[in-house]
């Protein structure tokens, strides 16, 4: 089974995000950027697959400009076989991003696909759907813990309740929660040799997919700012405060 | 102009983040039908039928939905999506796993968790875990969109809604369930709770938890946890707050042991009062917090459980 793992280069999880002046977005200028969290444990979903040997090659593929390069090498490292760099300089859509990836799972024909949750910049949570949507699949979404037969898979989900199990025949989508597994960190040996494996590169004409945003994004400004509060002496003093904000009972 | 909403139930109970639902969805596009899908799910129909702004019910009541499981849910709201100008749905673990199927088959954009409409296809909604807030206009045509519950009110008691059953789809049999084990508690739901107690690494252990929960019982509160927490397994998954768990805004939220990542902030920081409880007076979470109290949560949360009992809070 080949094992496609799509990978999203977004502000680093640590960055402090800044809103521009001008509103007309979040300042990515020297900002450090990496995989998105969710898409580095789906990396090494993936990777632990092929090492129980259910998983014959594990391709990595991104979408964005050429510095999403080093997203993809950054996969590749963990142990992805070889990557492919749609490439592009503007803000895809995840509608737009479902829809290549589609075409590219229908030239590569995997029989799982496995991605984040929701992408910590634009926090979404609609390409993997959208992607098992587009392909007649079914889905596992943020994915607990998963085992995987012959052709199905028994995907535990993290839901609002508690935990529920799904089993889906494959083909089939897969997008991880946080509990999932504990991503690795490349070796430096790996990093060397992840510079040899492959990255096919394309563009989204190349595969017959109109990108153009669908969404005006009319400004981005900064969320209403909570003044600190102060500091309180013991519980009493505490309980008092509350009691005279009336949000105790 | 009317819009269709996707009703969050047990089968058995109608949950809050429906009636949340119709008031974003009244403010869209008004009058508002109410879908309930499920498996012996009259009452449920029942329920929604009461919201004032609903003028019907459509109830699918069949084995094939009882779960929600993606895929049917998937065929079954595409064979009613063809009248409604929007489709709306909570964004619970059920809304978000549903609805972008909906909106990639209808090749509509969906618009994530709005806080708030400002015109019928412009809305605001968190990006950047809430740390930058984006306007966006969505392209005429249907809306598909999943609401952040705690931004809206609940519509009230007070409609009297015709309930209409409409058949089930064939189920494309893709999926199945098979299992599930759900946390039970006699205490309020986390998203819909006045009150939420959160405790996070500080609590050292499962054990120490209790020390929330003893807390939690006096105040009629939830409990929550940071993810911290839950990965440390002190507490299972649905107790999380914050960028990717739950979001909630309670009157008073008080977050114990809880240093303050961003992730964190991102769950909790529309609660009216937050209080925080930690040792260190640096902590980033008493920047937020209205009412800080610095010390050993293991000295202050007894202290705080006995003043509550000698004030009545039983």
């Amino acid at each position: 089974m080949k094992v496609l793992v799509p990978v999203k280069r977004v502000i680093d999880y640590n960055v402090k995000v800044r809103v521009k002046a001008d509103q007309s977005g979040v300042d990515l200028a020297n900002v450090k950027m990496s995989m998105n969290p969710f898409d580095e444990i789906a990396v090494e979903e993936a990777v632990r697959l092929k090492e129980k040997g259910k998983a014959a090659e594990v391709v990595a593929v991104s979408i964005g400009p050429q510095q999403a390069t080093e997203t993809i090498r950054t996969a590749l490292a963990m142990g992805a076989d070889r990557g492919i760099l749609v490439k592009t300089d503007q803000m895809v859509e995840p509608l737009a991003v479902a829809k290549i990836l589609k075409a590219i799972v229908d030239a590569e024909r995997p029989g799982l696909v496995i991605t984040g949750k929701q992408a910590i910049d634009d926090d979404a949570n609609q390409v993997g759907q959208m992607l098992a949507a587009l392909l007649g699949w079914p889905q596992g979404t943020f994915a607990h813990s998963c085992e995987f037969a012959e052709n199905s898979a028994k995907i535990t989900r993290e839901i609002d309740g508690g935990l529920q199990t799904v089993e889906v025949k494959l083909p089939a989508v897969m997008t991880t929660d946080l509990r999932l597994n504990e991503p690795r960190y490349a070796s430096l040996p790996n990093i060397m040799k992840a510079k040899k494996k492959p990255i096919d590169e394309k563009s989204a004409g190349d595969l017959g997919v109109d990108i153009t945003p669908r969404f005006k994004v009319l400004k981005v400004s900064e969320p209403p700012k909570r003044g600190g509060g102060m500091k309180v002496a013991s519980v009493g003093e505490l309980l008092d405060k509350l009691k005279a904000d009336g949000v105790l009972g | 102009m009317t819009s269709l909403v996707l009703a969050e139930h047990d089968n058995a109970a109608l949950k809050d983040a429906t009636h949340k639902t119709v008031t974003a969805a009244t403010a869209v596009s008004a009058p508002v039908h109410v879908l309930v899908a499920g498996e012996n799910c009259a009452s449920v129909a029942e329920a929604a039928a009461k919201i004032a702004g609903v003028e019907k019910v459509l109830l699918a009541d069949d084995p094939a939905y009882a779960k929600q499981l993606a895929e049917p849910m998937e065929a079954l709201i595409l064979s009613l999506a063809g009248p409604y100008d929007a489709i709306l749905a909570p964004a619970t673990t059920t809304g978000k796993n549903i609805l972008p199927r909906v909106a990639a088959k209808l090749d509509t954009p969906q618009v994530s968790e709005i806080l708030k409409v400002i015109t019928p296809d412009t809305f605001e909604r968190p990006i950047y875990a809430g740390n930058a807030i984006e306007t966006l206009q969505a392209p005429a045509g249907k809306k598909i969109i999943t609401v952040r519950t705690t931004a809206f009110a609940a519509a009230p008691e007070g409609g009297g809604a015709a309930i209409q059953k409409v058949a089930a789809v064939a189920d494309p049999g893709l999926s199945k369930f098979a299992g599930e084990s759900l946390s039970k508690s006699e205490r309020p739901e986390l998203t819909s709770a006045k009150i939420v107690i959160s405790g996070g690494r500080g609590l050292g252990s499962a054990e120490n938890f209790k020390l929330l929960d003893a807390i939690a019982d006096k105040l009629h509160a939830a409990v929550g946890a940071s993810r911290a927490a839950v990965d440390a397994g002190f507490v299972p998954n649905d107790y999380q707050v914050g960028q990717t768990g739950k979001a909630v805004a309670p009157d008073l939220y008080i977050a114990v042991g809880i240093s303050g990542a961003i992730q964190h902030l991102a769950g909790m920081k529309d609660s009216r009062r937050i209080v925080a409880i930690n040792k260190d007076a640096e902590a980033p979470i008493f920047q937020v917090a209205d009412y800080g109290l610095v010390g050993d949560l293991f000295k202050i949360l007894p202290e705080l459980n006995e003043e509550l009992a000698k004030r009545g809070y039983t």
